[in-house]
């Protein structure tokens, strides 16, 4: 499943829903991403989708990772909105016969989330504001999968 | 005529978020709001923009239709 939310979420709930009933899966990987303060210099972070397109795209990436590492299911949740320090930005759950999948398949999908995802995230602090560009190692990290 | 998305920095350069603009094609698109903003015609033809035509990613110049979305998408930042 694939859903943008502009409410706080609880990613050890999510993680249990996720893990219920599964009596083939043998495996569940997951990623909780969330938000840094930067030393006080982010007050709140602002995240931009387009709605339909991002939900569209990031279906595209689940299901390249799905076929890849023969994920047997997988739960993406993305904030958008704004977002305070320290909350939950971002949660990956991936259900698979062995671990190494069910890792590697949560790892490709967050890389491909950083990067190619259409979102835009931007910083609000006490010293203005400013748009987050995708930064070299978010390439790198991508060009490991290519 | 065509309705224009623009996203992230975009936005801000440009001071609007969506709007109609009469085109027939990409290119002319492009021209129309050169014309009106010199500035947002150099950060729209960024190499790193990409340009989804009704949802779907398209290279170079296309035709639109009446009804098209265009969306200009700048580089982008997840998780």
């Amino acid at each position: 499943m694939i859903r943008l939310s502009d409410q706080a979420f609880d990613p050890g709930a999510l993680l249990s829903d996720f893990c219920r009933d599964r009596a083939e899966v043998g495996a569940v990987a997951s990623f909780t991403g969330i938000a840094r303060a930067e030393a006080g210099a982010t007050t709140v972070l602002e995240l931009e989708a387009y709605p339909g397109f991002t939900e569209a795209e990031i279906g595209r990436i689940a299901e390249q990772a799905r076929t890849r590492f023969g994920l047997m299911d997988l739960l993406i949740l993305h904030r958008v909105g704004r977002i305070a320090p320290g909350e939950p930005i971002v949660f990956v759950a991936t259900a698979a016969a062995h671990r190494r999948e069910a890792f590697e398949g949560c790892d490709y999908l967050m890389d491909y989330l950083k990067s190619r995802a259409p979102f835009w995230k931007k910083e609000h602090g006490p010293g203005g504001e400013r748009w987050v560009e995708p930064r070299a190692e978010d390439h790198a990290d991508i060009a490991r999968w290519e | 005529m065509a309705r224009v998305l623009l996203f992230g920095p975009l936005r801000d350069l440009a001071g609007w978020r969506e709007r109609e603009v009469a085109a027939e094609t990409l290119a002319e698109l492009r021209a129309v709001l050169g014309a009106e903003d010199a500035a947002l015609a150099v950060a729209l033809a960024q190499p790193g923009v990409q340009v989804a035509l009704n949802q779907a990613i398209v290279r170079g110049d296309a035709a639109l239709s009446p009804a098209a979305e265009v969306a200009f998408l700048p580089p982008m930042s997840g998780g």
